[in-house]
């Protein structure tokens, strides 16, 4: 397709989504939205986006295809190694030392890199025993991936750059077993771990934490959206629990920035002050 | 100051102007920081390739000369006149209708995040015929079919002299997929923007 995806197209795909299949992207963020839409119909060599809808009039389940190739799942282990310094140094021993337990909601968990490095981090604190870790993301396919933990052999490179930055305390690999140019995280690790189906853009709150990690998810939503889901992120906190945002996101646009402090601004950590 | 273009390209009101580049980029576009009047009125959007890992640093070394606020945006800042937005490390950077900036973490394009093709396709689709392209140095082709983008939506498009360039990979790839307005040396696109400065203040 060499034209350009109108608005008006979107709207239409976007409503059909919403009253077929009840999942909301109408506020998505614009750019990356349509480029994702415009990604999956070249993929599929539809002639156009209300091509794509008359797919999903004959062939529903193709839907699900659809939420992965639609929502971005491009994550690495220790992504900005320094934030995980923070979390190891700052955040969790805080959280241990008022609490015997710790329980983290990574909020769109993708493939569950991020959730991997948070064992790591927790198993090297000797913390593991004390958490409770629950992972969700909109994508079936996506958690299912996170599940088998297999990470391909040629991201590890990066995986690893970013360990040692980190300053792990042994080597990546350590949490590995490798087979046929895949890393299997070994079963032990992910024991304390659920992962789960969960939209964040309809699904309501279902537990409260003492940290929740939601880093460049939110990125994809328009603001209106932002300020929805961050309410829900609230919701879902203990009193003076801990959110974690991506590094170039804020809450300062946000209705309830107040209801929050800034823990670690660099890293973007705030703390929930207020219910 | 001559330049083979129309009046009409300095008159015009523009809502901004993306520069890309890569290796061989840096030097130029510190001076061109550098000799920018603080109060040059357009919104400026700096896509250079960077080390993903690094993210401090860059700014700092940009701003050392300049007097422009130069800033790496947040998601969804709004864009404000006068200032200079640098694509952080790690993310893309895209133009939103609504006069906003978002980023983005999906994945490399041309083996680059962030990738200028992205800043620019999405400048093009925001700001359309109202605004003008810098590639500068570089060694692969990023940037390429976002200078096609602008220059197919009406924008100005202007390469960095390949003869002068560190690297003219990039500035070549422009010109073999698109209309190029002006092929020029790192001190002539300055002294544009500086015609355009005196023009816009008219």
């Amino acid at each position: 397709m060499q034209r350009e995806i109108e608005i008006a197209e979107l709207r239409r795909l976007t409503q059909y989504i919403d009253d077929q299949f009840d999942y909301d992207f109408k506020n998505y963020a614009m750019s990356s939205f349509t480029r994702r839409v415009r990604r999956v119909v070249e993929l599929y060599k539809f002639t156009s986006v209300d091509a794509l809808i008359k797919r999903f009039k004959e062939k529903p389940e193709f839907f699900q295809e659809f939420v992965s190739e639609i929502t971005v799942n491009v994550t690495e282990m220790f992504r900005d190694p320094t934030f995980w310094i923070a979390l190891r140094d700052e955040i969790i021993p805080e959280i241990l030392t008022e609490h015997k337990k710790i329980s983290i909601w990574h909020a769109g968990c993708s493939s569950g890199e991020e959730v991997i490095s948070m064992c790591i981090l927790l198993s090297e604190a000797e913390a593991l025993d004390s958490a409770v870790i629950v992972a969700t993301d909109i994508d079936k396919s996506i958690i299912n991936r996170a599940k088998k933990a297999a990470i391909s052999a040629k991201n590890m490179e990066l995986n690893q750059s970013n360990y040692e930055r980190y300053g792990g305390k042994g080597s990546l690999l350590d949490y590995f077993i490798e087979k046929d140019g895949f890393f299997y995280v070994k079963p032990e690790l992910l024991d304390k771990v659920s992962f789960r189906i969960q939209d964040l853009v309809k699904g309501n709150p279902f537990s409260k934490f003492d940290l929740i990690l939601c880093r460049n998810v939110m990125i994809y939503f328009n603001q209106s959206l932002q300020n929805e889901v961050l309410n829900k992120l609230h919701n879902s906190l203990f009193k003076y629990g801990n959110l974690a945002i991506g590094s170039k996101e804020s809450l300062i646009w946000c209705d309830i920035a107040n209801k929050f402090v800034v823990v670690n601004n660099e890293e973007k950590i705030y703390k929930k002050i207020k219910e | 100051m001559f330049f083979n273009v129309d009046k009409s390209v300095f008159e015009k009101t523009y809502k901004g102007i993306v520069i890309g580049g890569s290796a061989g980029s840096f030097k130029p576009i510190t001076q061109l920081l550098a000799d920018l009047p603080k109060d040059f009125p357009i919104p400026i959007f700096l896509c250079l390739h960077r080390l993903k890992h690094v993210r401090h640093g860059f700014i700092e070394a940009l701003s050392i000369r300049s007097s422009k606020q130069i800033i790496e945006p947040q998601d969804k800042e709004s864009i404000r006149q006068g200032m200079v937005y640098l694509a952080p490390a790690n993310y893309h950077m895209c133009i939103e209708l609504g006069n906003s900036i978002s980023l983005s973490t999906e994945g490399l394009v041309n083996n680059s995040r962030p990738a200028i093709d992205l800043t620019f396709q999405t400048a093009a689709y925001t700001f359309k015929d109202k605004m003008i392209g810098i590639l500068y140095s570089g060694a692969n082709k990023d940037g390429a079919l976002g200078m096609k983008a602008i220059k197919d939506k009406g924008g100005f498009t202007i390469i960095q002299d390949p003869e002068e360039s560190m690297m003219n990979t990039m500035p070549m790839a422009a010109k073999s997929v698109t209309e190029i307005d002006l092929s020029l040396e790192a001190e002539k696109i300055k002294n544009f923007l500086l015609r355009l400065y005196k023009a816009q203040q008219k």
